[in-house]
């Protein structure tokens, strides 16, 4: 049954074994597993449903109907930009397609310093296997976009090693749109694999709907209060949802996930909920080329290089990761620094236009806490992410790293993102200008579209929210499932991550409630 | 012209007292009727408009392609906006408050004339002076500025062909 909670006309109660809070990564596999179990499963989400027929492909639709606050959600002090899906199937909606699996190094940090034993490569494997069998993973076989080609042949040049990025997408006509919202159908995210197979064994999906929060009683979540929205899809509307269940997974992200325990008022002896939240802080570098690269068409990503992560030691300077954006329009021009001429320049050789990015792997130093989540005066969510200086070298660094490999690739100018910065003709000259940069806020464009922690996993109950299967600590049935639980960011794009890890946990949450 | 750092930092001082004035005026206002007839607008109204009519073609110098472009870019933002949580919709309503106070304007902005008459040249030194301002906030409301006026003209179809970008394409069935 689906109900969009916009079209209520009364408050409504539901009742089922599991209630799950976001339709994401996290959420959507667990509800695929759940009720394959038998078990009876309702789902929430803020966002609406949306479908193929609805992506239009169009910036203007795309960024308010999919994202958290129209693809532009601030941290507190406005210093980073986070892209968030806001929608049934959450970010795997909008997301780019790469699976990567966790890196064997963040693994390792984890059982070193998080007693999270069992997060082994080995014990993982199959829990990876199965998920990149269900969503159709697989490096990606066609040649990579020209946006992407200038990434690898500009590494290659340098000795900088790339690898082919595995995308979970079947039968894709190579677009480029990914991140409007699939219109044929061929990214295999939640909206078209694990939650309409969920819907198919009974599952209850609730639309529209905030969940506001829950209710404990001795020691135990009794219910959930959600709130339906109008038909805005923002503001409150006058009716309550209210779920009961024996069980509730909590799959609202990094920011959502947290905020709903914090405005429940949940146990939280240390005050560590919503603390060492990450976000892989992202630089970019633009570039122009001689021939076009039309950085608009074709799968978004398919070329990425460790080489600045890979066997690269936690205790020096922060690695990144180095990945290309796809460029539309709209992401193209409000990420672009100036205004005017300037703007209007750049903007007008734009089918020629490359990127880079590089993703700070944040959360392993001491000198990289990450962030805090809090609640604004109405219960919505904020993420204080203040970019501490160890940060912000490595985004320098990276900026230097991004215009050489351009530059080796033949770029006619490179433009890092940053206000003081403008088009280098040489690499000398970028390299001389990158270092004279004042890193401040919002001088520098920085990104994220990976929010992780929160909700730390961990062995060492002062340090951690929940245990190693997700479960939230000091109440029996609440589990979280998504890329809240991770205790650093990971080094990779988190949906591999979040669906292998969920599918892992919620197999044993179902056997334990199957049991009892 | 180069703005220091200290007249910086004491339009930051007047900008936080212009701020609570602004709002307490602002709240005091009633709603004024929506003159259009063929499009409504949601959270701009006229005063607000005058202000984007003038930051647009500065912001978009060199982009806009017609003299009909600047509304569509009042309308674009306006249809922005809406589409954001009410948190973010009550900062924009501050900053939009304190654009249209009329001290506030000439002190911390250092645009003279009204909006609607206003100067091209001194609204360039303002977004220049916000865009590398020293205080983060000043430089966040440009920010805010520059997101908005962008996303409203480069998510229509009549700033495309300009930048080479063809549109959405074809799909095979």
């Amino acid at each position: 049954m689906i109900q969009d909670a916009s079209r209520l006309t009364q408050d409504l109660t539901l009742e089922g074994d599991v209630a799950i809070v976001g339709t994401g990564a996290g959420g959507g596999m667990a509800a695929e597993v759940l009720s394959q179990a038998g078990l009876r499963v309702v789902l929430i989400e803020e966002g609406a449903l949306r479908s193929a027929r609805d992506f239009h492909m169009l910036e203007r639709e795309a960024y308010p109907d999919l994202y958290q606050e129209s693809a532009a959600r601030k941290t507190a002090d406005k210093g980073i930009t986070i892209l968030q899906g806001r929608t049934v199937g959450g970010s795997t909606t909008v997301n780019w397609a790469t699976s990567l699996r966790t890196p064997a190094q963040t693994l390792a940090y984890w059982r070193d310093r998080f007693g999270l034993r069992d997060y082994t490569e080995a014990q993982l494997a199959p829990w990876f296997e199965r998920v990149e069998s269900r969503l159709h993973i697989t490096p990606w076989s066609e040649p990579p976009n020209e946006n992407n080609a200038i990434l690898r042949r500009g590494a290659a040049a340098l000795g900088i090693q790339t690898s082919v990025i595995p995308r979970n997408v079947k039968g894709c006509q190579n677009l480029g749109y990914c991140g409007m919202g699939c219109p044929t159908n061929a990214k295999q995210s939640m909206l078209v694999t694990t939650i309409p197979q969920a819907l198919r064994r009974g599952a209850v999906l609730v639309s529209r709907a905030r969940a506001e929060r829950l209710i404990f009683r001795n020691g135990r979540a009794h219910e959930l209060i959600v709130r339906a929205l109008l038909p805005d899809g923002i503001t409150p509307g006058p009716h309550n949802v209210t779920v009961r269940a024996r069980h509730f997974v909590l799959s609202a992200g990094a920011i959502g996930t947290p905020a709903l325990l914090l405005r429940s008022g949940a146990a939280d002896p240390y005050r560590s909920i919503g603390r060492r939240t990450f976000l892989h802080p992202t630089a970019v570098s633009t570039a122009i080329f001689r021939d076009p690269v039309r950085a608009d068409s074709g799968a978004p990503q398919s070329v990425y290089s460790d080489h600045f992560v890979d066997g690269v030691p936690f205790n020096g300077p922060i690695g990144y990761k180095l990945e290309v954006p796809p460029m539309h329009p709209v992401l193209m021009a409000t990420a672009l620094v100036g205004f005017g001429a300037e703007h209007a320049a750049f903007m007008a050789r734009a089918s020629h236009a490359q990127a880079v990015i590089a993703l700070m792997r944040d959360g392993f130093h001491e000198q990289s806490a990450g962030g805090t989540v809090r609640l604004k005066s109405d219960g919505t969510p904020l993420l204080d992410y203040p970019i501490s200086s160890y940060v912000w070298e490595g985004l320098r660094r990276s900026l230097v790293t991004m215009a050489q490999i351009q530059f080796a690739a033949g770029a006619l100018s490179v433009l890092p993102l940053h206000e003081s910065a403008r088009p280098f003709t040489t690499f000398a000259e970028a390299r001389a200008a990158i270092a004279a940069l004042p890193m401040e806020i919002v001088r520098m464009r920085v990104m994220s579209a990976h929010v992780m922690g929160g909700c730390s996993m961990g062995e060492d109950e002062k340090t951690s929210v929940t245990d190693g299967r997700g479960g939230l600590r000091n109440v029996e049935n609440v589990s979280v499932f998504d890329g809240s639980v991770f205790p650093t960011s990971l080094a990779a794009n988190p949906q591999l991550s979040i669906y292998a890890m969920t599918a892992r946990n919620a197999v044993a949450l179902a056997s334990r409630l199957r049991a009892s | 012209m180069q703005l220091t750092r200290g007249r910086f930092l004491r339009a930051g001082l007047l900008a936080a007292a212009a701020l609570a004035v602004a709002g307490w005026i602002y709240e005091s206002r009633p709603d004024e009727p929506l003159p259009d007839p063929r499009y409504r607008f949601g959270f701009l109204d006229d005063e607000d408009r005058a202000i984007v009519a003038a930051v647009a073609p500065v912001m978009l110098a060199g982009a806009l392609a017609g003299p009909g472009d600047v509304e569509l870019v009042v309308r674009g933002l306006d249809r922005a906006v809406c589409g954001l949580p009410l948190a973010v919709r009550s900062e924009l309503r501050y900053l939009f408050g304190l654009l249209r106070f009329a001290p506030a304007r000439m002190l911390v902005a250092g645009v003279w004339a009204p909006w609607s008459r206003a100067d091209r040249a001194q609204v360039e030194r303002f977004l220049s002076g916000w865009r590398n301002s020293g205080i983060a906030q000043l430089r966040s409301a440009y920010d805010a500025l520059h997101q908005l006026t962008f996303a409203a003209w480069y998510g229509g179809e009549r700033s495309w062909p300009a930048i080479g970008y063809p549109g959405p394409p074809r799909i095979r069935a």
